[in-house]
């Protein structure tokens, strides 16, 4: 039990202000670590590149999805007007693609914008109940003026003293080990 | 001034202006020379190419006080060639007057005769008519001119005088009456030169439908300027990918904005199945005008629409150059769509005179905005906003 206690769960570094945290993610990121995040009150310019991430695949899904709303939305008014329900509206053939038009395009919106959102759900792994940074004291600073970056110990590269240390190296204002007190 | 170098490699480089101007001038001959051969056609023709010319100007108008009124940053850098192709309407003066000799073969209702036949024209007589036609035409045309003069002035006197309270006050001012009147006179000028060719047809959305096609239009010159600035190795690194891309953007948004707008013009029209406003499709889903019909509804939406929309298309310059030509093909095949069934009803009949008359008023038009666009220069060397536009990026 008092083993469990003790395992570490990751590593959270402090930084004096936005310019040494946007250095020091070029710094986490040219020596190799995959698992690690930047904290900041607010978002920093240039950050994305100086992290290394990768765009996000996002606006291809919403793309996708958009597409398959304006498409199910069109099936769905066929089979509605042309095939199970016929009725003669002002003398038009029963398949009035016209009249589709706003429906089409208001599905499509619909199976977008959901997508949207649970898709960033799903990207950003949320909802996460629980993340090592919470068993720092300290990081309640990062709503206000703290620059913090966190890296969890799943990743491949982590090891809690090397890790410290290279964290020291690049020139953290204080570094600190995140395990359960 | 580091940008006084640029200028004079923008001198050197040439850009095409005496080359224009020529063809320009080849253009206008055998336009004129067409008007002995098919004197209707001919008005037809011109006014086609007329309004496709002018509508980039007035879309660049529109572009730069847009610009001015919201305090963009991002398009400083693209403001001189905005300016340069708003600098046009003045001529837009010169270039009305053959359509002024056209009243006759263009505007039916400008047949007394016929009028007091014709129990709807009868009523509508006390707007179309010659006299206020005129008078509300020459109203459009010296706005436009005013506007144009002052915004350039004020924007060229920035250079010189250097950025002051006051002149930023002229320009916003200006800006913001100028694009309550700008809707006004578009709106009235897209009824007045295009619409009433079909004096018995109307729709309120008209001048709406006009101004998207304007602006889409002014928004893929200025993309061509851009892009063939970059190619000759000018302005590089102050207009950069990232200006590029915005322009992109723009294209996509207004390519989206004109097919909203000319599917709810249809889309009313067809519902309600009213004859005297359906006559206006049916002349154009008649015969080979189907095929137009058709290739605007493909060419001018959803070929353009689909292709802008990754964003690897709008950061690279071929394929942005590309989409830019074609979306401004495909506002010249818009006009051609809203003019031309009033001349050839059953059917498109492609005459020589579309083409020589694009290149008469177009040769012109390209030259005039070199000669403006080299006059100064190539960006508002004296702007606030000029160094935050240059390092400008997209997320």
């Amino acid at each position: 039990m008092a083993k469990k206690e003790n395992k570490v769960y990751g590593i959270l570094a402090e930084f004096d202000n936005p310019a040494e945290l946007l250095h020091a993610a070029e710094k986490v990121r040219d020596a190799g670590y995959k698992r690690f995040d930047c904290h900041s009150p607010f978002p920093i310019h240039g950050m994305d590149e100086a992290m290394g991430l990768k765009r996000s695949p996002l606006g291809w899904m919403v793309g996708f999805m958009g597409m398959t709303g304006a498409g199910l939305g069109t099936l769905m008014q066929w089979w509605m007007n042309a095939v199970d329900y016929k009725l003669v509206i002002s003398g038009k053939p029963f398949f009035s693609y016209p009249a589709y038009v706003p429906v089409t395009f208001g599905v499509g919106v619909l199976f977008a914008a959901l997508t949207a959102v649970f898709g960033m759900f799903h990207l950003n792994r949320l909802p996460m109940l629980h993340h090592p940074v919470y068993y720092s004291d300290n990081f309640g600073k990062v709503t206000d003026d703290g620059f913090m970056i966190s890296v969890e110990a799943t990743d491949p590269k982590f090891d809690a003293q090397a890790t410290k240390s290279f964290f020291e190296s690049i020139g953290a204002k204080s570094v600190e080990l995140l395990q359960p007190e | 001034m580091e940008f006084d170098s640029l200028n004079k490699k923008l001198e050197e480089k040439g850009s095409n202006g005496k080359l224009a101007l020529i063809l320009g001038i080849i253009g206008l001959a055998a336009s004129a020379f067409g008007y002995f051969q098919a004197e209707e056609q001919f008005y037809f023709s011109y006014l086609t190419a007329f309004f496709f010319w002018g509508s980039i100007a007035l879309g660049s108008l529109f572009f730069t006080m847009v610009k001015h009124l919201t305090n963009a940053t991002w398009s400083v850098v693209l403001r001189r060639i905005s300016e340069a192709f708003m600098a046009f309407l003045p001529l837009m003066v010169i270039f009305f007057i053959p359509i002024i000799f056209g009243m006759k073969q263009l505007y039916h209702w400008t047949d007394v005769e016929a009028v007091k036949h014709d129990a709807l024209l009868t009523k509508k007589a006390g707007y179309l008519n010659t006299t206020f036609f005129y008078i509300r035409s020459a109203v459009y045309l010296i706005v436009w001119t005013v506007l144009a003069r002052v915004l350039y002035k004020a924007s060229v006197r920035q250079d010189t005088e250097g950025h002051s309270e006051a002149l930023d006050k002229k320009i916003k001012g200006t800006s913001a009456a100028g694009i309550i009147l700008f809707a006004l006179t578009l709106t009235y000028a897209a009824f007045d030169w295009l619409m009433s060719l079909d004096p018995h047809w109307f729709s309120t959305i008209y001048g709406v439908y006009i101004f998207g096609g304007a602006f889409l239009a002014a928004i893929c010159s200025i993309t061509l300027v851009a892009l063939s600035l970059e190619s000759k190795g000018i302005l590089e690194g102050v207009i950069t990918t990232e200006h590029h891309h915005d322009l992109g953007k723009m294209m996509f948004a207004f390519t989206v904005f004109w097919s909203y707008i000319a599917f709810s013009q249809f889309f009313l029209i067809w519902y309600a199945n009213i004859p005297e406003e359906t006559i206006w499709f049916l002349h154009r889903v008649e015969g080979s005008w189907k095929t137009v019909t058709l290739l605007l509804v493909y060419g001018h939406f959803l070929v353009p629409f689909l292709l802008l929309m990754p964003r690897f298309v709008k950061r690279r310059s071929t394929a942005l150059k590309v989409m830019a030509i074609w979306i401004l093909f495909m506002h010249w095949v818009d006009l051609y769509w809203n003019v031309l069934p009033n001349f050839s009803k059953h059917g498109m009949h492609f005459h020589w005179l579309d083409l020589s008359t694009m290149l008469g008023i177009g040769g012109i038009f390209v030259w005039h905005f070199w000669k403006t666009y080299r006059a100064n220069s190539p960006v508002p060397v004296n702007d606030p906003k000029l160094s935050a536009s240059i390092e400008f990026t997209n997320f």
